[in-house]
């Protein structure tokens, strides 16, 4: 739903750098613990660059491991959904990884 | 690489031999992109959400300078926000000076509920848009103009994805579940619990008719966010009220606190 936005804030960002050039590829990082569906954001991509210096771009979109820290036993884990439970059984985590929602790089031509 | 020509001092046979310099026809100095990779490849590291992220950090200033406590209030269509809403107006009224922006994707009808329970309000139509953005409430605000030492309710389109993205500048969010919805919201969405400082569980008074297992949506609320202040209520029996107030006059007081030591002791 939301990823309508995101995309066309992800196209306004690269259309303003880009100025008069045209964009061919752009990298997004998206992290698994953001609620942003890479797909959606996919899906929605072509229709919203369209009469932009990104129509005809490739999106690559690079999904980011959700990575945390137990604050209990400081051990790293993997985090599938933005909430866990450590091997020590604590619950609560700094989150290193997996929040990103970035435009990486951008070719143009 | 040249935005304007397309031309790039790193490669050495690209069909335009003039290197960057006085023979160029533009100027350079305002080249809005950076090569720091190769040829064509522009390095932009930029946040998605800076836009809203900026705006928002507007708003939070704008507020707490004034004392005006902002609360995000957030939920599924149908949990009882504006209910809840109307019931806070008419108990803390003479209290605390509470106005409210009212998002929805159509119609003004929660606004003028709101007005009905005599408070400020002004309604934001999304439209389309599935959640209230920064720039939607800096101009909500801005209409509104709550008076200083006062709270500001932003009653959010209801929706339990979205609206946990965008940062309006709020102290701070309330989520609001109710009975009706199931136990198991919490790990269903959990950034939305996740973002939450308090979680308003309502429809208590529908308990006895619903399977819906109190202990369990607890837990899950705190296995999302383990700080998370949990309180049950009815908005329409009054059930838990009072602790809903409690916990909303403890955090104006902290807002008002902030503006007291910023304005610091007359010397």
């Amino acid at each position: 739903m939301h990823e309508v936005g995101i995309t066309q804030e992800i196209v306004a960002i690269a259309s303003e750098r880009a100025g008069t050039a045209k964009v061919s590829r752009v990298v997004v990082e998206i992290g698994r613990l953001t609620a942003v569906l890479p797909d959606a954001v996919r899906f929605c991509f072509d229709l919203v660059a369209e009469g932009t210096p990104l129509e005809g771009a490739v999106l690559d979109i690079v999904e980011i491991e959700g990575r945390g820290r137990c604050l209990a036993c400081l051990s790293e884990m993997i985090l599938e959904q933005p909430f866990g439970r450590c091997t020590c059984g604590a619950t609560e985590f700094e989150w290193l990884a997996g929040e990103e929602l970035r435009i990486r790089e951008m070719e143009v031509r | 690489m040249c935005a304007t020509c397309g031309c790039s001092p790193h490669l050495a046979d690209h069909g335009h031999s003039l290197p960057h310099g006085e023979e160029h026809a533009h100027s350079h100095a305002a080249e809005p992109i950076r090569i720091t990779r190769d040829a064509s490849s522009v390095r932009l590291e930029h946040d998605v959400l800076a836009r809203n992220d900026h705006l928002a950090g507007h708003n939070r200033a704008w507020l707490r300078a004034r004392g005006i406590v902002a609360l995000n209030l957030v939920s599924s269509p149908g949990a009882g926000k504006t209910t809840l809403l109307e019931r806070t107006l008419r108990d803390l009224a003479g209290e605390i000076p509470i106005s409210v922006v009212e998002g929805d994707q159509e119609t003004s009808r929660d606004a003028e509920r709101i007005r009905a329970a005599g408070g400020r309000a002004i309604q934001v139509n999304t439209g389309t848009g599935c959640h209230l953005d920064a720039r939607m409430i800096a101009r909500a605000v801005a209409a509104l103009a709550p008076p200083e030492r006062s709270v500001l309710m932003i009653e959010n389109v209801g929706n339990l994805v979205c609206p946990a993205l965008f940062d309006l500048g709020e102290h701070a969010k309330v989520v609001i579940a109710s009975v009706t919805e199931g136990d198991d919201k919490p790990l269903k969405y959990p950034h939305m619990f996740r973002a939450s400082e308090v979680a308003l569980l309502n429809k208590t008074d529908l308990l006895p008719h619903v399977e819906f297992a109190l202990d369990r949506w607890v837990e899950l609320a705190r296995r999302v966010r383990p700080d998370i202040v949990v309180i049950p209520l009815s908005a329409t029996r009054g059930d838990g009220l009072e602790a809903w107030y409690a916990w909303l006059r403890a955090r104006i007081s902290r807002g008002w606190l902030e503006v007291d030591r910023a304005e610091g002791p007359v010397s």
